[in-house]
């Protein structure tokens, strides 16, 4: 447990749900994130039966924002008919933007500023920001001086017609210019792992994911959303290819890095829409309000390294982190949910987590931190397979980890994922009884 | 100073308008004189530089003229004098020799908006609160303040006939694009703004109004094209009116008048058209009718009134998801329950598009729309109804299923949950029979569409205890609607009267009768529908299906109800919902032609009209004498809540105020012998209620006038 720092007041996870995961510009076409928070904010409080006025605080993870919605937690609480008497922000993370939501809600618990958090994320990524180039930008800005309809002719003179050009954002890393994808293609690379271990990984979570949907494992979690406008039902993940095969995904090219690569679209995690929450409480607020606490909180940790060499290898960094902090090992841990980037990303965490040469050069101890058992690892598919949306997939591994807890018969559950700008998380979870 | 309060503010007089006692501001004639008086005071003082007028209500300025002083000017000349009075006082306003500016915020109507015209410009609050409108024409009565003369000298004749022969609502926005008002601003600043239009005024500037389109030149701005556009409003006014309503053309007389020959030949028929419409008896009920109807929202049991917040509706179906909507809108939280998520889905796009709509009419902002539909929460179980205070099911039509129903609901809902059936014509104590909490059990019948009809019928049974319908009522006022209570019976109050009168319809129709021109001559009467085009949109498997419930009463009394509808179902047709009924429904809209397969089961092609008087006697009687049984059997509780039932639910002439207020207009005598003449030629079932019989031995009428 951690020593130093204890929290005063214990931080309990109550549930989680998350409104199911689509394709971009598939099931949610038509909306933005802030739709998509409002849609799992409401099932939340449907779900749970939770007088929205109980609410502290709601926080939601998101990256690619929407400008109309800079505040999109704000935006969406409100919608979803939470009172505006509670404050709500938005906080970015990249891809751990709902592990960051969700401990800093635990830090309001622990510290006794808030009894009930809301805390999550939200994510469209079918309804990116389209921008004008920065020139015509610019001129934009400027011509909201202009007095007469003569200074209009500034905003064209000596424009090129590519400045017209829309500018669509890439997912790239910004100090290093590099896309992810490509990234990890090197990194790949660098730790050998193999293209033919990827796509074994990738086979993996899809069969997986396919499997605990059929046996409705993923119920708990997945509200069905009735979405605007024309409000058919959405009722599952539409990620997960249960037909895949090994030989279909090695027959696929290369996406990122071509001729050579070994990342392809079949073993990255594709653009994915979708919102996911999760409902925190102080153990006395829990049962005050009649609550069943399902598990407890019991550390976290965050790392950050050089985003030049080791962009994705965040959780390689942050687990053995939050298991000093709570003073064990991986052999205690039952219940694994690791973010899938890529199958080679994850592949590879694994491998350093197994490495004594990346433990003494890289951590600065003696030993390894451990082997991850492949049966205690993501048994219900991952984001290889659900999907990703990046400011909601923390929110939905915390889940996930409960729920897993819950049906296997565990107690203790490790959440850990990476992120651009290379950070790291990890969350530690026990089950309450 | 007894309603007004004068401030001098840097030099400029702000007249604030502040009406003792009232929530509103309203316009009587002791007010006129005391503005009058006011008006020399002001004239006489040199410091004053201008005028600004304001209201110190909250949320209106002026909302209208008091309609009691209206109700009691019966003899000829009185409203002519009293619309005189007021031209000269507000004329007097026009003419004072420096700036006088309306600083309006909430509503101004009828007088209230006439007032304002008379200013040198109008300033508005951008305010939900404010609207604009000259709504006389819906009393039956037209602008006396001027407006017919004012109004479209500000704005043009086009735009000012549409407002005061539909007396609609202009909001802000709208209100400045007209040219209505000159300026707009934040609800705490119009007074600010008002001063500083005087100053401006002061200086010389003039007011900006928008420019006048080609069509206003072509057609406005010369005897010729005026010629036509009056031409064209009579021809439409006379198609949409059936001839039931003077006040329009009475309107169209005072602005054409007015606009060739003007404005004091205009005012002079102004109030000559007034003191006329004031005395018809269309105006009388009209007025009446709003009284009636005013007076219901507010809840006569409102210290008995149980808190709601939350509402299970059971049935997504259109009435479920019409109920649901009104529900949330009005702020209540919602639990919709249907079988299926894909029915939840059609009942949340539905709603969806009607809030959508709203948005589009910028009388909504897309996230109010997302904060109303998240009130909605869908649900296939019973999950959540253990917190519901009410539950209202909008199931199908059969006694045995609603039974199920509320079985099922009891069980799911706490102690204190009322359980509402919104069935049309399936008596309450049926279904109270068998519930464990029969006092907790009431009627709340809501017509279709939910979210236009006003009317809502609380149908209670002798058990039913008045918490449970005093909070039935709260929440129907909540809803918007117009609520009546009635006791328990087969059909209530609405249906029973209706189902007669569609009966009568299709006896007509037996007879050979011509389904149009049936239609025709009941629309001339003054309802919105004929009766065939009405059982088409209800559907005639639900005419059928009432026809049976109401039966055994009518029975009793030894009439029997034709089975046309019964035959018309066994064929496949139902109405416009199957695409076949009385008439075909192909395409969109347009012209309906009959279906012709109705007229080989009832007689062959060739028709025969009856006389128009037989039709609008045997139809109206029948359900005029309906509902004389239902004040005499106890179903209904006053002759009023009678009127307002048939006006708001079944769409009875609101012009002759409700089945007895026409009686009383007719006289309750020569009712009773049309009747009898009926009764004689085809039966018993225009025998004369007994409840009628001895108001006329007694002389009296339903109403104390």
């Amino acid at each position: 447990m951690a020593s130093s720092n204890r929290p005063e007041r214990e931080v309990v996870f109550v549930e989680g749900v998350r409104i199911p995961f689509q394709r971009s510009g598939t099931g949610y076409r038509d909306l933005t994130a802030y739709d998509l928070a409002r849609m799992a904010l409401k099932a939340l409080l449907d779900r749970t039966e939770l007088p929205a006025e109980q609410v502290d605080f709601v926080i939601l993870g998101n990256v690619i924002q929407n400008v109309n919605n800079s505040n999109v937690a704000r935006d969406a609480a409100l919608a979803a008919g939470i009172p505006h008497s509670v404050p709500a922000y938005t906080v970015s993370l990249a891809c751990i933007s709902a592990n960051k939501a969700i401990t800093s809600a635990a830090d309001l618990i622990a510290t006794g500023q808030a009894e009930v958090a809301i805390a999550g994320g939200t994510e469209s990524l079918t309804d990116i920001p389209i921008r004008f180039r920065k020139r015509f930008r610019q001129r934009l800005v400027e011509s909201r001086k202009f007095r007469s309809w003569k200074d209009y002719w500034k905003l064209v003179r000596g424009l090129s017609w590519r400045d017209l050009l829309p500018e669509i954002p890439s997912i790239s890393e910004f100090s290093t210019r590099r896309t992810m994808g490509e990234d990890c293609d090197r990194l790949a690379a660098r730790i050998g792992v193999t293209r033919r271990e990827q796509d074994e990984y990738a086979l993996r979570s899809h069969q997986l994911a396919a499997k605990a949907i059929e046996e409705g494992l993923l119920d708990r979690e997945v509200v069905p959303a009735l979405v605007p406008p024309d409000f058919q039902p959405v009722e599952r993940d539409n990620g997960p290819r249960p037909d895949s095969t090994l030989e279909k995904l090695q027959s696929l090219r290369p996406a990122f890095v071509k001729p050579h690569g070994t990342l392809t679209a079949g073993n990255s995690s594709f653009l994915t829409d979708g919102a996911a929450v999760t409902l925190l409480m102080s153990r006395q607020a829990a049962e005050r309000l009649g609550y069943r606490p399902r598990a407890a909180l019991r550390a976290y940790a965050y790392s950050a390294q050089d985003p030049f060499e080791e962009l994705l290898l965040g959780p390689a960094y942050s687990i053995p982190r939050v298991l000093d902090r709570a003073g064990m090992t991986l052999n205690d841990i039952d219940v694994f949910e690791l973010h899938e980037a890529f199958a080679a990303q994850v592949v590879a965490n694994l491998k350093c987590l197994a490495s004594r040469q990346f433990a003494q050069e890289k951590l600065g101890r003696s030993e390894p931190v451990g082997e991850i058992p492949l049966d205690k690892l993501n048994r219900w598919g991952g984001s290889l397979s659900i999907g990703h949306p990046f400011g909601a997939t923390g929110a939905r591994l915390v889940t996930t980890a409960v729920n897993r807890l819950t049906q296997e018969d565990g107690q203790f559950a490790l959440v850990a994922s990476c992120a651009a700008g290379a950070h790291g998380n990890a969350i530690l979870l026990e089950r309450l009884n | 100073m007894k309603f007004t309060e004068l401030e001098l503010r840097e030099g400029i007089a702000i007249l604030w308008l502040d009406y003792p006692g009232e929530k509103i501001n309203k316009i009587s004639p002791e007010l006129v004189d005391e503005f009058d008086a006011l008006l020399d005071e002001l004239e006489g003082r040199s410091d004053v530089e201008g005028v600004v007028l304001a209201s110190r209500k909250p949320d209106n300025f002026i909302a209208g003229a008091d309609l009691d002083v209206f109700l009691k000017m019966n003899e000829p000349g009185q409203a002519k004098q009293l619309s005189r009075r007021g031209h000269a006082v507000l004329n007097r306003l026009a003419a004072f020799p420096r700036p006088v500016v309306a600083a309006i915020h909430g509503a101004a109507l009828g007088g209230g908006l006439e007032v304002a015209l008379a200013c040198h410009y109008r300033v508005a609050s951008d305010d939900p609160a404010t609207v604009l409108a000259l709504p006389e024409v819906r009393l039956g009565l037209l602008p006396g303040g001027g407006g017919t003369q004012r109004l479209p000298r500000l704005i043009g004749i086009q735009r000012a006939l549409n407002m005061m022969l539909t007396g609609k609502n202009v909001y802000p926005r709208q209100a400045l694009r007209m040219g209505l008002v000159d300026e707009l601003f934040h609800p705490h600043g119009v007074v600010e703004a008002a001063l500083a239009a005087v100053r401006d005024l002061n200086r010389g500037s003039k007011p900006r109004r928008p420019r006048r389109t080609l069509t206003t030149w072509v057609l406005e701005a010369n005897p010729l094209g005026r010629k036509l556009l009056f031409k064209k409003a009579r021809q439409m006014v006379a198609r949409q009116t059936m001839g039931n309503y003077p006040a329009p053309f009475k309107i169209l007389e005072c602005v054409e008048v007015g606009m060739s020959r003007g404005m004091k030949a205009g005012l002079e028929v102004e109030a000559r058209n007034f003191d006329q419409l004031m005395r018809t008896p269309q105006c009388k009920a009209l007025i009446q009718l709003f009284f009636e109807i005013n007076s219901r929202k507010k809840n006569p049991l409102a210290d008995q009134v149980r808190p709601v917040k939350r509402v299970g509706i059971l049935g997504a179906g259109l009435m479920g998801s019409g109920i649901a909507q009104v529900s949330a809108t009005s702020g209540l939280e919602v639990v919709l329950k249907d079988v299926s998520l894909e029915a939840l889905g059609r009942a949340e796009r539905q709603i969806y598009q009607a809030l959508d709509r709203r948005v589009r009419q910028r009388a909504l902002l897309p996230f109010q729309r997302d904060q109303i539909l998240s009130r909605i929460t869908p649900v296939t179980d019973y999950h959540g109804f253990d917190r519901v205070d009410l539950v209202i099911e909008a199931v199908f039509e059969d006694l045995e299923l609603k039974r199920r129903v509320l079985a099922e609901v009891e069980l799911e809902t706490g102690e204190q949950t009322i359980f509402a059936s919104n069935t049309s014509s399936l008596p309450i104590e049926k279904l109270a029979k068998i519930a464990s909490r029969p006092t907790q059990v009431v009627g709340m019948h809501y017509f279709s569409p939910v979210p236009r009809m006003p009317l809502l019928e609380i149908v209670v049974t002798p058990k039913t205890e008045a918490w449970v319908t005093a909070t039935a009522y709260q929440v129907g006022v909540q809803q918007g609607k117009t609520c009546i209570v009635v006791n328990d019976g087969p059909g209530f109050y609405t249906t029973r009267i209706l189902a007669p009168l569609l009966n009568e319809a299709l006896l007509l129709l037996e007879e050979g009768g011509d389904i149009p021109y049936i239609d025709r001559v009941m629309r001339q009467f003054g309802f919105p529908v004929g009766p065939f085009k009405l059982m088409d949109e209800v559907g005639i498997d639900v005419g059928a299906h009432v026809s049976r419930v109401l039966a055994p009463l009518f029975a009793k009394r030894g009439v029997t109800a034709t089975d046309a509808m019964e035959k018309l179902v066994a064929q496949g047709f139902k109405g416009r919902k199957t695409g076949k009924g009385f008439y075909l429904y192909k395409g969109k809209k347009g012209r309906r032609e009959v279906n012709p397969a109705v007229y080989r089961l009832f007689g062959g092609r060739k028709r025969k009209r009856h006389p128009v008087e037989e039709i609008q006697n045997r139809l109206v009687l029948v359900l005029v004498n309906e509902a004389i049984h239902c004040l005499q059997d106890g179903i209904l509780l006053s002759p009023s809540d009678g009127d307002v039932g048939a006006v708001l639910g079944l769409g009875f002439p609101p012009f002759r105020g409700g089945p007895f207020r026409y009686v009383d207009a007719e006289g309750g005598e020569a009712i009773f012998n049309r009747l009898r003449e009926l009764e004689q030629r085809f039966g018993n079932r225009f025998t004369p209620a007994e409840l009628l019989a001895e108001k006329v031995r007694r002389g009296e009428s339903f109403h104390r006038r």
